[in-house]
């Protein structure tokens, strides 16, 4: 097959014996269009990084299987190697100097160049930078997207689809350019300027350039992809025409079932029809976790599960109620308004959370666990202290009461409560967590991302944690996880998130199909069901 | 210059423009005060003071711009580079090598020494990213460490020198704190540039003015003809012809009509002219590869790095440039000073240096030769204006001496604070301005 420019061949990949890519194999043609598809984690970036070399890959022992181009086996050892086999790719985050013309930028560190005096003695280094030609080679590459903007134009203050094909731009710019890899275009596009995105794609593939689409939005991939490849924990699910399937099968492909749904007990009876805590239109500008504007209602007795992709913002409303971000919007907390980027008012109204970032945010990893049991609640509630002549005191002997009924209740495995923090196991520094967020006496408990980085064992006992919080004390819960099959074993109902709002909310014995369409953002919304 | 002539552009208020010119402001503001009040500072003395301070000091500002350009921030390593100078002046003085080629010896022997501090220097910086400056000034205190064990202890001891010589304390062991570095007639180094060639204050005013005239008309026609015609900002181009016409007019005036002015101390040369290539360099050096690497590792290490620059390396060499450069403009101030003050002469370079380029209107991430010259014009008003105002104000000169000190720190500390609250205050704006 002559057509094939790209091909993998049974590519494995593992890290410290941990198996993350097993036997991929796919190819990309000439001007073919090839999707790429998977939940986070499904092995697509380890993929790319082996594609362009990247030092992660060979400083992990590298790969096995093979890499052919045009036919011939490749062994792509850095990304310069990558470049000049003629692989390209547009970064999700911008590779851009803002500060910097659009020409500047496309020819970053390709400048080019003429010798003077000084630079025949000391280098090509000192050569003078000749702007002239390199903005007529920018204004080349920029027709071929046809961009009618200036080279000279600075780039801070375009328009970030403007951007977008400044990468693009420089992508062609590079000679002998073969393949080129998009990595989650259109993400930061608005529609218009995803729909010009989709087309300068499409002609880039009518030039003859193989590319790998890497998207979660299953329409555009639906309409712009002649092929689609699904990845799912490292493992290749399926390679289909477009022509031969269509989004939910895809969706399905991707979600797959992991984990059977072992859901405790029957339906729930504490659940009362009061509205807890209510939000409107609430924007977080969390970096990577931006929430663009949500409404929802939380029942009391509820424990309801927010799920989405990374990246899709399903973190930051957590994040922003408890004014870790900065935040607007509106959140009404048993009747009352919430002060909104003020955390000291939010512990004070009941709402304790604990958070996904369980070294950074949630623990001091080198205090004891008494203390850091106590902390939030000695800050806010002034609790575990004594006065002594008018000066405040921490009340030892009360915190290491507190700390050992603690440890008692939630079995937290430690030697003694002045044990650091920083040397139990994740489990048990989870249970220190939520300890300290009891420790508040909250009524309404926000819990993101529990098991993250748990062995199994103790992510069962997490979530049965939660769940007799829960029945036996009436906590209302909002839970945010990447994983789908936690949410849907505790949860009475799941909020998927998807750019930033909501992508629906789910009942949690809905089918893969459903969920995997939401997550991917699908205009098909008939999966949504009506609770 | 061209920051304050030129007019606030359509789409910054008055206010902010206010706000992002404020220490110039200040000090402009602080000079004319000076001269309203104090009635004793004729403006030949003035003038004479000033003129002879900047050719002492711009080059020493100068040499700060190209790590303001790299992302290394405000380099008060520059110390360091003084270090070396003085060591170089020292070997020259020990040796008695004097005149203009004593001089070329010194700037030789400043390099290798220089050269080789940069270099670790730069090391140093790569290894604290992010906090250059406070390393930078750190380790300017250590190298005054090392600096004077050298001068003190292992001068003498280590190596043997002559108890006679001049420069060598009694005993026999270190060198003295203050070492006449000898008119050139009798085989030193004073004056050794400044002398070669001096000319009128007001001849050297007019042939300044004509010479940012051609400057500007050149630049903006060669622009025009080689199709980089974006590049040109008419507004500035006028003003800096008009501010050339009006410099021009006055030394016109003062010569036809042989006002006071004539009275200002002859200015050198040949000085002037080091800091004019200096100038060149600078400008032209951002016109090459190596300067757009300067750049982009100033701007984004990340995009820089992944672009296949070597950051690192770069960044070295900005900081050996700097070094290097701060080093000359330390011997081109000691010979115009006479004496070298061995172990106080460079304490103050980097401070002083960094609040001239501050004060022209730099900032941690920007700099440019105009705020480098500007400044330095700015910040020596200031210190002259400064004891008259406690003279005049007070009836103590010495309270415009610790206003002096106060100024150098507060206008540090000033554009600091107000550099990173503004940076603060855009990414807040930019962070919720989304969707």
């Amino acid at each position: 097959m002559s057509e094939d420019l790209l091909c993998f061949r049974n590519v494995s990949k593992n890290y410290y014996g941990n198996n993350v890519l097993s036997n991929i194999s796919f190819d990309v043609k000439k001007g073919e269009i090839h999707a790429l598809i998977g939940e986070n984690g499904a092995g697509k970036s380890t993929l790319m990084n082996i594609l362009f070399g990247m030092p992660v890959i060979h400083t992990t022992g590298g790969y096995s299987g093979d890499i052919l181009i045009d036919g011939k086996k490749v062994d792509i050892k850095s990304p310069h190697a990558a470049m000049e086999a003629g692989i390209g790719m547009v970064h999700q985050e911008f590779m851009l100097i803002p500060q910097y013309t659009i020409a500047e930028n496309i020819k970053l560190n390709r400048e080019i160049t003429s010798p003077n005096v000084i630079s025949r003695v000391f280098g090509k280094r000192l050569e003078t930078i000749d702007m002239a030609s390199m903005n007529a080679d920018s204004r080349k590459a920029l027709d071929k997207l046809d961009m009618d903007i200036e080279a000279y134009t600075v780039v801070a203050g375009l328009p970030v689809g403007h951007m977008e094909f400044i990468e693009i731009a420089r992508e062609i710019d590079k000679t002998g350019l073969k393949i080129l890899v998009f990595d989650e275009p259109t993400a930061v596009l608005t529609e218009s300027e995803a729909q010009n995105l989709l087309a300068a794609i499409r002609r880039l593939a009518g030039m003859g350039i193989g590319i790998i689409f890497i998207s979660h939005r299953l329409d555009e991939i639906v309409s712009v992809a002649d092929r689609v490849t699904v990845l799912r924990d490292g493992e290749h699910v399926a390679t289909k025409n477009i022509s031969d399937t269509n989004a939910a099968e895809i969706a399905s492909l991707m979600i797959g079932r992991k984990v059977s749904i072992e859901r405790a007990g029957g339906p729930r009876v504490n659940i009362s029809d009061e509205i807890e805590l209510s939000i409107e239109d609430l924007h977080v500008a969390m970096p990577g976790e931006k929430v663009k504007g949500i409404d929802l209602q939380v029942k009391k007795g509820e424990i309801v599960g927010i799920g989405g992709l990374a990246g899709q913002g399903k973190l930051g409303i957590a994040n922003g109620i408890m004014g870790t971000y900065p935040t607007r919007g509106r959140v009404v907390f048993k009747g009352k308004e919430l002060k909104l980027n003020d955390p000291h008012s939010t512990i004070e109204s009941g709402i304790a959370f604990v958070s996904e970032d369980r070294k950074g945010v949630g623990l001091l990893l080198n205090e004891s666990i008494e203390l850091n049991i106590a902390f939030t609640a000695m800050q806010i509630k002034n609790r575990f202290m004594k006065n002594v002549m008018g000066m405040k005191f921490q009340n030892d002997s009360e915190m290491r009461s507190h700390a050992l009924r603690m440890i008692k209740e939630l079995d937290i495995r430690c030697e003694s409560p002045a044990q650091h923090t920083g040397s139990l196991s994740g489990g048990n520094q989870q249970k220190v967590c939520v300890a300290r967020a009891l420790t508040q006496e909250p009524t309404f408990l926000f819990v993101s991302e529990p098991t993250r980085g748990i062995d199994i064992g103790a992510k069962k006992l997490i979530l049965d944690l939660l769940l007799k919080l829960n029945e036996e004390m009436g906590m209302t819960i909002v839970m945010t996880s990447s994983e789908l099959a936690e949410l849907r074993s505790i949860c009475d109902r799941i909020v998927i998130i998807c750019e930033g709002k909501i992508g629906g909310v789910l009942p949690p014995d809905a089918t893969d199909a459903e969920f995997g369409l939401l997550m991917s953002g699908s205009k098909a919304n008939t999966a949504e069901r009506s609770l | 210059m061209g920051e304050l002539l030129r007019t606030p552009a359509e789409n910054k208020s008055v206010g902010q423009w206010l706000l992002d010119n404020i220490v110039t402001l200040i000090f402009v503001a602080f000079t004319l005060f000076g001269f309203f009040v104090s009635d004793n500072v004729s403006l030949p003395f003035f003038l004479s003071e000033l003129s002879s301070r900047i050719f002492r000091n711009s080059f020493l500002v100068l040499s700060l711009i190209i790590p303001v350009l790299a992302g290394l921030g405000l380099n008060f390593g520059i110390v360091i580079g003084a270090m070396s100078g003085q060591i170089a002046i020292s070997i020259v003085r020990y040796f008695e090598l004097g005149g203009i080629s004593g001089l070329l010896y010194a700037f030789v022997i400043a390099f290798f020494v220089a050269a080789l501090c940069g270099y670790f220097t730069g090391l140093l910086y790569n290894k604290t990213r992010g906090q250059e400056m406070i390393a930078s000034l750190i380790v300017g205190y250590f190298a005054n460490g090392i600096y004077q064990f050298l001068f003190l202890f292992v001068v003498g001891v280590i190596i043997a020198v002559p108890a006679t010589h001049p420069m060598i304390k009694p005993d026999g062991i270190g060198i003295r704190m203050t070492v006449d570095l000898v008119p050139v007639k009798s085989g030193g180094l004073k004056y050794a540039l400044d002398d070669i060639w001096t000319m009128p204050f007001v001849y050297a005013l007019l042939v300044i003015a004509v010479g940012i005239i051609i400057f500007t008309i050149a630049r903006y026609w060669f622009n025009e003809k080689r199709g980089e015609g974006y590049r040109n900002n008419r507004r500035s181009a006028a003003g800096n012809i008009l501010l050339g016409l009006a410099l021009a007019a006055v030394s016109l005036y003062s010569i036809a009509a042989e006002t006071s002015l004539l009275m200002v101390r002859r200015v050198p040369v040949v000085t002037g002219l080091l800091i004019l290539a200096l100038c060149i360099f600078t400008v032209l050096i951002t016109k090459t590869k190596l300067g757009q690497d300067f750049r982009s590792a100033g701007f984004n290490q990340h995009v820089s790095q992944v672009s296949g620059i070597n950051v690192d390396q770069t960044r070295i060499i900005a900081t050996v440039i700097s070094t290097v450069l701060a080093a000359w403009g330390q011997i081109i101030y000691l010979q115009n000073m006479g004496t070298l003050n061995t172990y106080n002469a460079h304490t103050q370079i980097g401070m002083f240096s960094v609040a001239s380029l501050l004060v022209g209107g730099a900032s941690t991430s920007n700099a440019n030769i105009k705020n480098a010259i500007f400044g330095t014009i700015l910040f020596n008003s200031m210190f002259i204006m400064s004891p008259e105002i406690g003279q005049s104000l007070f009836g103590q000169a010495l309270l415009g001496e610790y206003f002096r000190t106060f100024m150098v720190y507060g206008v540090i500390g000033l554009a600091l604070g107000l550099y990173v609250w503004k940076a603060l205050k855009q990414s807040k704006a930019a962070a919720l301005k989304e969707d």
